[in-house]
């Protein structure tokens, strides 16, 4: 008898005529989710391999950030006319958790795909991968999110009672980080122009979502804003930390847009989880 | 009790990304016995064709045929990775696949991470863990390089690391891909009697191989399979007499 572990038996029964795609597709949800601790240490090797021999590693985006903010600050309060107290504390909360946002779409497009070798080699639940691609960004966003207290402490901004609101928006943005994780991952394995479609379509959101510039300046367009799914997001973390508590419009927006991509992304991993190794 | 019970079994591979039409036509004119466009237009490659088989408790079962006949292809499915389009495919048993050396091998990562590693992939908790790692160390016998990045690793270190921790799980089902059995020589003695270790605790053996040498010592059963089909299935020895006469 060999001294190494035993294994636990298990069982894997698959029929093609009555696939049990939903069960199954639970069943790996399930797995996935048990294992969160792979994919802890999977995400933690990623951030290691990535800035292995730097100095300052990861902070290297905290820097950036920062350096971002300084330079547009500076730029944007006389463009838009806004003081600095007024227009800083606004830019900080939004470019840090856009960073985040467009780091964790972008990175949602090689999640599986930058899994090729284990996906085709070892059964392990596919939900594993987009766990791994939803840490690996919230350590990195980590190291930014300080920031954020810096500024405030600076212009000796405090928010109102209303901030822990936004603990309720970052757990919104895991969700649909991961949502998209399982998507965009599965999706960007089956058509590889989906990637840098998606790379656009966030250059130009950017852009189009009131980062660089406030709600407030659009006058009356304003209220067509909650239809972009990016502001909803972002506005239910800086509107309890910057605007004393985001309008109650944008919260049932983000919870909607939230609950269609699960549900999008769900029904899509049902229907392909077995196809996926073969598209990677 | 480990069993494996296949009826009906088909495995196909889309060639995805095939987009010129002139390509899809020139691969269906030559090779049509196995490329094939399905039911959604797709051109696909008919890995494994309708095979039947079961393999019960205490069988020992070589998987021989030429290259591309499907050994490998069928050890993933068993495996769990690849999943069928046609038939039916149930596994009892806890499974130690060895397909691939390298799977799920951090190359930055030391030789002790990489065992931790694994021993995240397979669910163990920290008491196994920490067996596996002993039992790691002791057999690669790769000492103070344990904990230098395997990128650092010769070849020959490499295949040893990944053997241990391939060998070190006792599984009721092993399937095995040939490469476990090419090794440098001075390991190779070491490594023979393990794997006789780990082959007559498991409950069922499905090694694919071209050395049958191997099958006539180690099988108790020979699936030939030729294009994806099972072609001949029986004792090691008669299937590859047929085969001998065949090829001539």
């Amino acid at each position: 008898m060999l001294a190494g572990p035993i294994l636990a038996p298990e069982t894997y029964a698959f029929d093609a005529a009555a696939p049990r795609r939903a069960e199954l597709a639970r069943k790996d949800l399930r797995d996935g989710f048990a294992s969160w601790r792979l994919a802890w240490a999977l995400a933690r090797l990623d951030l290691r391999n990535r800035y292995r021999g730097s100095v300052i590693g990861p902070f290297w985006m905290t820097l950036s950030t920062a350096l971002m903010i300084l330079g547009l600050g500076l730029l944007y309060s006389r463009l838009l006319g806004l003081s600095l107290a007024d227009y800083l504390p606004h830019l900080t909360v939004s470019l840090v958790v856009w960073n985040v946002v467009n780091a964790m779409v972008t990175d949602a497009c090689i999640a599986m795909t930058h899994a090729e070798g284990v996906i085709r080699q070892l059964r392990v639940p596919f939900t594993v991968h987009a766990l791994r691609s939803v840490f690996r960004n919230a350590l990195t966003a980590a190291h930014s999110l300080p920031l954020i207290l810096v500024v405030f402490a600076i212009f000796g901004h405090l928010p109102g009672p209303e901030a822990p609101l936004a603990i309720l928006g970052l757990i919104l943005l895991m969700a649909n980080a991961f949502f998209a994780s399982l998507f965009l991952g599965m999706v960007c394995a089956r058509f590889r122009d989906v990637g840098p479609i998606v790379a656009n379509i966030m250059q130009l959101a950017f852009f189009l979502t009131p980062i660089l510039w406030k709600p407030e300046l659009l006058k009356g367009l304003a209220v067509w804003l909650p239809l972009n799914p990016f502001y909803a997001v972002l506005e239910t973390m800086r509107g309890p930390l910057v605007e004393g508590g985001g309008a109650p419009l944008v919260w049932l927006a983000a919870v909607v847009y939230t609950v269609v991509l699960g549900a999008v992304s769900l029904t899509f991993f049902a229907r392909f989880r077995g196809r996926l190794a073969f598209w990677v | 009790m480990a069993l494996i019970e296949a009826q009906g079994l088909r495995v196909e591979f889309p060639l995805y990304h095939l987009a010129a039409r002139s390509l899809k036509k020139r691969l269906l004119a030559r090779a049509a016995a196995r490329v094939r466009t399905d039911e959604a237009n797709r051109v696909v490659v008919s890995a494994l064709r309708d095979l039947d088989f079961r393999i019960g408790s205490g069988e020992r079962v070589a998987l021989i045929g030429r290259n591309g006949a499907g050994k490998t292809t069928l050890l993933r499915s068993l495996a769990g990775i690849y999943e069928p389009v046609g038939g039916r495919l149930s596994i009892d048993g806890s499974l130690g696949s060895m397909i691939d050396p390298a799977a799920g091998m951090d190359q930055d990562s030391t030789g002790r991470e990489n065992v931790r590693l694994r021993a995240l992939y397979r669910n163990l908790g920290p008491a196994e863990q920490a067996r596996l790692e002993e039992e790691v160390a002791e057999f690669a016998g790769l000492g103070e390089f344990m904990d230098v990045p395997i990128k650092g690793y010769s070849a020959g270190m490499a295949i040893r690391l990944a053997f241990a921790i391939a060998t070190s799980m006792q599984p009721q089902i092993l399937l095995m891909d040939e490469w476990f059995l090419a090794g440098d020589a001075a390991f190779m003695g070491k490594a023979e009697a393990r794997l006789a270790e780990l082959v007559s605790g498991a409950d069922i053996l499905v090694i694919a191989t071209h050395d049958m040498e191997i099958v006539r010592r180690w099988c108790t059963r020979a699936i030939r399979l030729d294009a994806g089909r099972i072609v001949a299935d029986g004792p090691p020895d008669q299937v590859i007499e047929a085969m001998m006469a065949e090829l001539g």
